[in-house]
């Protein structure tokens, strides 16, 4: 880990000092990062595209302003949720925006789903297709301000102080919103594994 | 303290991320053997997070990668801004 940090500053100051195709290994590792938050806050695939590609440009374009003493992977993330924001801005308008965060951080209920049976799914149940399908959506469906926490949280593995720096909030609206969003993920979900999953012993847990 | 189901809920992500006090920590883990539904809340929680980050489950367009790298070949080409400069 610690290698890696040092490899990738090395990368940056070559790259600053001129060599400038460097530039392709040092985007490789978060080629797909940038897309999943663009992705966050347009939710479209064409669209998420485009702003990606454009806040990879901006961040070659601005490489000289990162500071050694911030993570490249935060900085990164920043520029793609500005450039993120900036489409949707263009695309409904500032204002109805606005309303509708406030809407979503008020209304709702963040209990979780009751069940017994998750113990029973057995491994192939998690593997396959239709549950991955199941997820995409409903990460798709959440409220905004949800999606972008638990997109740049649990897909993207941000700490907490990392996600509330990029989305400029702070780490305890971060945790509510992470929170709910993995409830609210929870109980869209447990219909659908009562349904795919049949009765079986077996389990697969992360240890805690 | 003995905890109720709701409250051991309340704790779900933080316990997930290992942010919880030891002292409340024991007490969830004190309630969760005993209490079926919140070891299967926990369990299923904890799937979602593991099929969230398997990297099968969001994947990126066909070719994102070839553009992405094009265009910046012809940005890196062609504009050449000045990277030291500022």
């Amino acid at each position: 880990m610690q290698a890696a940090a040092t490899k990738e500053t090395d990368l940056i100051s070559r790259i600053v000092a001129g060599e400038r195709e460097l530039f392709h290994d040092l985007i490789r590792p978060y080629e797909k990062m940038v897309y999943l938050t663009v992705l966050s806050i347009v939710k479209n695939q064409a669209d998420a595209e485009d702003g990606a590609q454009e806040a990879v440009i901006n961040a070659y374009r601005h490489l000289n302003s990162f500071r050694a003493e911030a993570k490249f992977s935060t900085w990164l993330t920043m520029i793609a949720i500005n450039e993120g924001r900036k489409r949707l801005r263009k695309a409904k308008g500032a204002a109805e925006d606005s309303i509708e965060e406030l809407e979503a951080e008020k209304e709702g209920d963040y209990t979780p789903a009751p069940l017994t049976d998750w113990r029973e799914i057995p491994l192939e149940t998690l593997e396959r297709k239709e549950l991955r399908e199941a997820l995409r959506k409903a990460v798709a469906e959440l409220p905004d301000i949800y999606r972008q926490v638990f997109t740049l949280r649990d897909l993207e593995e941000l700490n907490i102080e990392e996600t509330a720096r990029a989305l400029r909030v702070n780490p305890g609206i971060v945790k509510v919103r992470l929170h709910r969003a993995r409830i609210m993920l929870q109980k869209k979900l447990v219909p659908f594994l009562k349904t795919v999953a049949p009765a079986r012993k077996g389990f697969f847990r992360r240890a805690p | 303290m003995k905890l109720e189901c709701k409250h051991v809920w309340e704790y779900i992500s933080e316990y997930i991320d290992g942010r919880v006090d030891p002292q409340v920590k024991e007490d969830i883990e004190r309630h969760l053997e005993h209490c079926e539904i919140c070891s299967a809340i926990l369990d299923s929680t904890r799937n979602i997070l593991i099929l969230t980050a398997d990297d099968r489950t969001f994947e990126l367009p066909v070719g994102y990668s070839e553009r992405l790298h094009e265009r910046l070949k012809k940005e890196i080409e062609g504009a050449e801004p000045d990277l030291k400069k500022k």
